[in-house]
């Protein structure tokens, strides 16, 4: 009999190999040659130092989004949020980064803290109006991500800018951006900020497992009413877990605003750092370590994928399509699990 | 001899456990069998068995004489097996007609006929005496004209043989004689009838022959006119049973809990409890009497601080409680047993062993500095699931996996093991069977003569009068009457719980 710990690993390595394998017939019906495309998906993303550096440098921010949409999902709330979260983050680490002269012992923790509030108190809202006024957080959230967008771009134009395009960039003790591990990896773009990813699993990890907040969280997202019973305020729990969500979420925009760019620009729409964490967090089913590996595979496919056009003739969309089927075969593993069921009683 | 049902030598094992091991069950055309079992004891895996939800590794099922091999619900569908689900599976703005087929609906030209359908439901309705109207919507009829339809859905299929699963458990002591009248004409018109239960009055009334299982294992089966209700409960727990808990005379010191004119109103905001006065001493046991809704839920959720008051106050050994957070009121030194278990008492995906500190994990040694402990927790757990004879395969079991009756032992394991002042007992024991019931009123006996408060609510008068030193009559928001257990019964008590005072009780 499969436990259930070896059932949740097998599920998501079911549902990613058929999303490749759905990929390869994808290919062949258009008249790609599917091996051509995987190496060259795989080349893209490890071939050499640039692409691997590349490829980390994608990671981080998945990682951070993937935490955000974990955590909030294992205290019972859907945060569709994040990527509101990280636009705030952005701009505020962006915001610290130019504005102010520290040595970088200060400044830079500074603008990562500023980072994590702001989409801390962005979470902060949609968490108050569902403990207050129980108003559904998805459509709170949803809203607040377009108000995230229209007011970022207003505030980098006129407050952070004199009408242009973007800020300037962050001061070099604010920035995470390294010289030593851009040289390392032929100047990608590789920064100092997925060891701020990895450190924060380890803090979600301790924070849901290990602590009585973590229990209390839990315990409202699986029944508030016996956890108020309990004697446990349901209300401030509910806030509590959309502001931790909204900080990973926040610092996933402190990422791309002092690694990856080191500025702000006005966007025309949605990074999709946050919709992707979405995505992270389900096909690594809502734990840590499991956003860490969905991160990293969510990063190799998206710069993998740059290679192919150029190596292989495949256009980037098909890879969109993979990703999008391999979602769909971890969202559907109840069926996953009905077929490995069925193959075992016929084992028997 | 001529059955119509034969499961032989069933065998059934989940991951850690045997569920059914060795059961025979043989029903004969035209008898109500019952087949009886304390909750957990595999009686519902056994019908699952018979009805295609399970496969059976050991054993064989036999349908009149013939061997068959059940794969799934359509195969026993096809085989005239029916089954009327505890939980109904009805579509609530469809009519009873419209669920009745679904499924299977009759087509004319693509579209729905029920012309026809309805026709054949009223007809089936008439001959078995269920007085089901095929027009009316489901949302629009009792609990005890839906458990009709789930009836009439298994009969439009062609069931000659229904299992009924604790077909009682929702219905009220009207509902249920009009139901075994139902389950008499059935079986006089050649339906042979599984009746899934673990009340013993029941099947004193209705059954002809009755096969038990206990902890998986069949013991046998007795013809019911052969035997009497205690051999079927010493048979159905392994040993002997009282109804009737021993205990001695109350011995009540000062008052712990004391309630004056308490005023609570409910989530529409219609005042519930009215004026309320109530005092319960150390050492006794008081149980609140009363029909559903007059107020009771909305008492208790005041006293433990989950629902505010408009006015008055409750004092707890001279300490005011009102309106304190319910951690507060846990803190003060007052044990909740809930009314559903469900929903406030556990947190059902969460392992048993955690459901344990539910309310201590923020206490040590369970956690220091906000970091939990769960060495500790569990440990804490074992001993608690030993104590109170828990049935879990492990600490680390969810909550979910586990029988009613053994969520229930671990509720009042962690209630009462913080050694409360007041216990408040809300329908401890509803739907257990009687040995966890016996159990569970032991423990309360227990701790009442360890000098503390219990207050116990129940809808069974049996469970009050039973247990309760002093009989408080709920009605209208009041307690409109103080009785003593021993100087009423339950044609008084019925009459005080209708709105009748004392005395106009007394007079008659």
């Amino acid at each position: 009999m499969f436990s259930n710990r070896l059932f949740n690993i097998l599920v998501p390595i079911i549902s990613v190999l058929l999303g490749l394998v759905s990929g390869a017939i994808i290919m062949l019906i258009f008249g790609y040659n599917p091996i051509a495309g995987f190496s060259a998906l795989w080349n893209g993303a490890f071939g050499d130092a640039y692409f691997f550096g590349e490829t980390i440098r994608q990671v981080t921010p998945y990682i951070l989004s993937g935490l955000a949409v974990a955590f909030a999902l294992r205290s019972g709330l859907l945060n569709i949020g994040v990527e509101g979260q990280v636009f705030m983050g952005w701009l505020a680490s962006v915001w610290i980064g130019i504005s102010f002269d520290l040595p970088m012992i200060l400044h830079l923790p500074l603008a990562i803290l500023a980072a994590a509030i702001a989409g801390a108190f962005w979470g902060f809202i949609p968490g108050l109006l569902k403990a207050k006024l129980g108003v559904h957080e998805v459509i709170v959230t949803i809203m607040m991500n377009y108000i995230a967008l229209y007011l970022s771009n207003s505030i980098v134009r006129n407050l952070l800018s004199d009408g242009a395009d973007r800020t300037e960039n962050v001061a070099e003790t604010a920035s995470l951006q390294s010289t030593w591990l851009a040289e390392m990896t032929f100047y990608s773009r590789i920064h100092y900020g997925f060891i701020v990813a990895l450190l924060m699993a380890l803090v979600m990890w301790f924070i849901i497992n290990r602590t009585t907040t973590g229990f209390e969280l839990r315990s409202v997202g699986f029944n508030q009413h016996a956890s108020k019973y309990a004697g446990m305020n349901v209300s401030k729990n509910i806030i509590l877990a959309m502001v931790i969500s909204g900080a990973f979420a926040g610092l996933a925009g402190a990422m791309e605003g002092l690694g990856t760019f080191g500025f702000m620009s006005i966007k025309s729409g949605f990074t999709n750092i946050g919709f992707d964490g979405i995505a992270v967090a389900l096909l690594g089913a809502n734990t840590a370590f499991g956003v860490i590996l969905a991160a990293f595979l969510f990063g190799i496919l998206k710069i993998g994928a740059l290679n192919m056009p150029t190596a292989a003739g495949v256009p980037t969309e098909l890879v969109e399509i993979i990703i999008a089927l391999i979602i769909f075969f971890v969202a559907s593993s109840y069926m996953i699990r009905w077929v490995i069921l069925r193959f075992k009683k016929e084992g028997k | 001899m001529d059955y119509v049902i034969e499961m032989l030598k069933i065998r059934k094992e989940f991951p850690g456990i045997v569920a059914n091991d060795n059961i025979n069950l043989q029903v004969k055309k035209g008898e109500i069998h019952a087949l009886l079992g304390e909750n957990g004891a595999g009686k519902s895996t056994l019908m699952n068995v018979l009805f295609g939800l399970y496969q059976p590794e050991r054993g064989e099922i036999r349908v009149r004489g013939e061997k068959v091999n059940i794969t799934d619900p359509n195969v026993a569908n096809a085989q005239g097996i029916g089954m009327v689900h505890q939980h109904f599976m009805l579509v609530d703005t469809f009519t009873v007609t419209e669920n009745i087929v679904l499924g299977s609906e009759p087509k004319k030209a693509g579209t729905v006929n029920l012309k026809h359908a309805e026709e054949q439901v009223r007809e089936l309705s008439e001959r078995y005496g269920l007085n089901v109207d095929p027009k009316a919507k489901i949302r629009d009829i009792s609990v005890g004209m839906q458990q009709r339809v789930e009836i009439l859905k298994t009969l439009y299929r062609g069931a000659e043989i229904l299992i009924f699963d604790e077909p009682t458990a929702v219905l009220t002591p009207q509902e249920i004689k009009e139901l075994i009248d139902i389950m008499q004409s059935l079986v006089k018109e050649g339906k042979s009838i599984i009746l899934i239960t673990h009340k013993l009055k029941e099947i004193m009334e209705v059954c002809d022959r009755c096969t038990v299982i206990r902890k998986g294992q069949g013991i046998g089966t007795v013809d019911v006119s052969k035997t009497n209700p205690t051999e079927l409960a010493s048979l159905m727990v392994g040993r002997d049973v009282s109804f009737s808990t021993e205990k001695t005379k109350a011995d009540p010191k000062e008052a712990y809990l004391s309630i004056r004119d308490l005023r609570v109103k409910d989530v529409r905001g219609v005042e519930m409890v009215k004026g309320l006065n109530l005092e319960v001493r150390a050492g006794e046991i008081v149980g609140i009497a009363g029909v559903d809704g007059n107020g009771q839920s909305e008492l208790i959720e005041a006293i433990t601080g989950l629902r505010r008051t408009e006015s008055g106050n409750i004092r707890l050994h001279d300490k005011e409680i009102t309106n304190m957070t319910p951690r507060k009121v846990t803190q003060s030194g007052v044990s909740h047993i809930p009314q559903d278990r469900h929903k406030f008492g556990l947190v059902l995906d969460f392992p048993i062993g955690e459901n344990m500190v539910l309310q201590s994990y923020h206490q040590k040694p369970y956690s220091k500095k906000g970091v939990m402990n769960f060495k500790n927790i569990y440990q804490k757990a074992k001993d608690l699931i030993a104590e109170y004879d828990v049935r879990t395969p492990d600490a680390y079991t969810p909550a979910r996996a586990l029988s009613g009756g053994n969520q229930q032992k671990a509720i009042i394991g962690r209630e009462v093991d913080r050694s409360p002042d007041l216990i408040i007992a809300a329908q401890p024991t509803r739907g257990l069977d009687v040995g966890a019931i016996e159990f569970i009123h032991k423990k309360l006996i227990e701790e009442r003569d360890k000098g503390r408060a219990v207050l116990l609510l129940s809808f069974e008068l049996d469970e009050i009068m039973n247990l309760s030193d002093r009989i408080a009559v709920m009605f209208d928001g009041q307690i409109i009457a103080d009785v003593q257990p021993e100087k009423t019964n339950e044609q008084e008590l019925g009459l005080l719980m209708a709105g009748n005072s004392t005395e106009k009780a007394g007079g008659q």
